[in-house]
């Protein structure tokens, strides 16, 4: 049966990987459009899952729960944008990573008070039968996370290439004065982006949870995997992202699988060095140069 | 005498040691006051390591934990005495960080910060999932430096919490006088050289990765000193010395009070010490004012808590 074993590592790699690729997908958004890195993008994730249950054990239909918790973890993105971010811009990364973490670990604090320190989870959304291929099987909300990953990233993908906004994101990114100079609001930008990069991590947090359940704690682990993702595809490359995210769920699967579930966490970090030290700019990553 | 920077530091920081024992209300303030002093000697080493040389770790717990783990480990399994543990763990922690920091210092900025976060979590995931030899989450028996006893013998009788609240601020005297040193020795300047150009300093001759690798071995060190005065001073040691809110802890006392300043991290340092001593009747909100301070000062105060207010003090409105 070592087929169908490896089959079943897989399944569950690509599941959590699609999660992690999630997470990605929006550290790429903010850090492309204001170079920071958003150390709260797990409490996005966090907030996703809690405020759906919430909504949804205080008698919401699923789908409306959802949807309040997508807009209200997205209104919260702007709000850190506008209260945190905006008002430190030009701040050296070291103030910027210390006020991210402190965004990050102030939403733990409110989560708790608000919610509770329970865990929590609400039903999947197409049933708990598994479905069996390959002599392994798979969950139907696997399914629903990895397309949730794979249709945000085409989602992304045209809307980057194909729409005057989104070019405007990327022309902010490249240079944020060549940009306000050809007429881009890159304040409305840099609001856009923040709101794109929470309702994504939300969508993720509400895409997993019924698989991997949820407590006020769990962001923290969501954005260093999500950040490993980014960081090994290549930092603000949204194609590295998603295959950053989808290799390390991978590489934790088959490490919990065959070497040692204890040290599943481990391999994501262990990747993350030897990338650094041998391919630093990730895998597909540019090669950066200093202007002097 | 002119009383020059440094000598005003360590002469502001020995009177602050020396003379708020007379406002303790109790021994208990004793204890917390060696707690700032031990996380003090960490946050030293992050202001050679941020402040002089401008890199960023978030994994300096990880060697905190090393430093920690060596006093429980050493006397047990090799015999060693606590104080040599100490020499072992610092060793140990220099080794790591030089190995760890060689290929990742050639990085910069969130690279650095996330290399240096993955070695923290893989040495608290060790502390935690090798319970044969750490005892795993439930912590480990760290054995007495015996020191106290020494000094009874030669007629001096503290309780343990004026003993560790003197030699913890003798510890951080010492380490606050070599980190100064640091700052007017060549190396020093160069440090500084690099973290306001790297480029500048590599054309006017800096070798600009061996000396951050210094900054990130020295500052290792002050981590691993500062985990084993803890381990010894609690006389036992839980894997959280060495995660990752305790790396972020570091940082944030560094930044909080003025990375740039011995004295401002030091500060910083006691703050965030004692800011849990007075949230404990609110300890709800512990977590929700702690996030909420991070952002205020480094938004509000860039240059830390100290520099604002001495600025602000001059009267120079800079």
């Amino acid at each position: 049966m070592p087929l169908s074993e490896l089959l079943q590592f897989l399944f569950s790699g690509v599941t959590v990987g699609a999660v992690y690729a999630l997470v990605a997908l929006g550290f790429t958004i903010i850090y492309n459009a204001s170079d920071v890195v958003n150390f709260a993008q797990g409490e996005f994730v966090m907030l996703g899952g809690m405020i759906t249950w919430f909504a949804h054990a205080a008698g919401l239909p699923l789908p409306l729960a959802a949807l309040i918790a997508i807009s209200a973890t997205a209104a919260l993105g702007v709000a850190i944008n506008a209260f945190a971010i905006e008002p430190a811009r030009g701040a050296p990364v070291v103030s910027l990573i210390i006020i991210t973490i402190g965004a990050s670990i102030f939403i733990q604090g409110a989560a708790q008070l608000v919610f509770d320190k329970q865990i929590h989870s609400f039903p999947a959304f197409s049933g708990d039968d598994p479905i069996r291929i390959g002599g392994a099987t798979i969950l139907p909300q696997s399914l629903w996370v990895i397309g949730g990953a794979l249709a945000v990233f085409v989602a992304l993908w045209a809307f980057f290439t194909h729409t005057l906004l989104g070019r405007a994101v990327l022309a902010t990114s490249n240079n944020r004065l060549a940009a306000q100079l050809v007429g881009i609001n890159t304040n409305f930008v840099m609001t856009l982006s923040f709101a794109l990069s929470a309702a994504i991590g939300a969508l993720a947090g509400v895409l997993a949870t019924p698989i991997t359940l949820t407590a006020y704690s769990v962001g923290i682990g969501f954005a260093l995997k999500g950040f490993a993702a980014a960081m090994l595809g290549g930092m603000g490359n949204p194609k590295g992202a998603l295959v950053g995210g989808f290799m390390i769920g991978l590489i934790e699967a088959l490490t919990a699988g065959y070497l040692s579930s204890q040290y599943k966490d481990a391999a994501a970090f262990i990747v993350i060095l030897l990338v650094l030290f041998f391919l630093p700019q990730g895998l597909f990553g540019r090669k950066s140069t200093d202007r002097v | 005498m002119k009383l020059t920077p440094k000598f005003a530091t360590l002469l502001t920081l020995s009177l602050l040691i020396a003379l708020t024992p007379f406002f303790f209300p109790s021994g208990y303030y004793y204890r917390v006051g060696a707690l700032i002093f031990v996380n003090g000697l960490a946050v030293t080493g992050i202001v050679i390591l941020t402040g002089y040389a401008g890199q960023i770790s978030l994994g300096h717990a990880g060697f905190a934990g090393i430093g920690a783990y060596a006093c429980a480990l050493a006397p047990v399994h090799l015999g060693l005495h606590p104080a040599f543990a100490v020499v072992l763990g610092a060793v140990v922690s220099a080794a790591m960080a030089w190995l760890v920091g060689r290929p990742i210092l050639r990085l910069k900025g969130y690279y650095l910060a996330v290399a240096s976060l993955g070695f923290g979590i893989l040495v608290s995931m060790v502390l935690n999932n090798e319970r044969e030899l750490t005892g795993g989450p439930d912590g480990i028996d760290v054995p007495d430096l015996g020191l106290r006893g020494l000094l009874k013998d030669m007629g001096l009788t503290l309780t343990n919490g004026e003993f560790w609240y003197f030699f913890g601020g003798l510890c951080l005297l010492v380490g606050a006088w070599l980190a100064l040193n640091l700052y007017d020795s060549p190396t020093g300047r160069a440090l500084r050289a690099l973290h306001g150009s790297e480029i500048a300093a590599r054309t006017v001759g800096v070798d600009v990765a061996r000396l951050k690798l210094h900054a990130f071995v020295i500052s290792a060190v002050y981590a691993s000193v500062s985990g084993s005065l803890l381990a010894l001073q609690n006389k036992f040691v839980t894997p959280d010395v060495a995660g990752f809110m305790h790396s972020i802890e570091m940082v944030t006392m560094a930044v909080l009070g003025g990375v740039g300043s011995v004295l401002g991290a030091i500060f910083g340092a006691g703050i965030l010490t004692l800011l849990p001593q007075v949230l404990t009747v609110f300890a709800e909100y512990e977590q929700l004012v702690l996030g909420l301070v991070m952002m205020l000062v480094m938004i509000f105060l860039r240059e830390g808590l100290l520099p604002s207010i001495l600025r602000k003090l001059r009267g120079t409105g800079e």
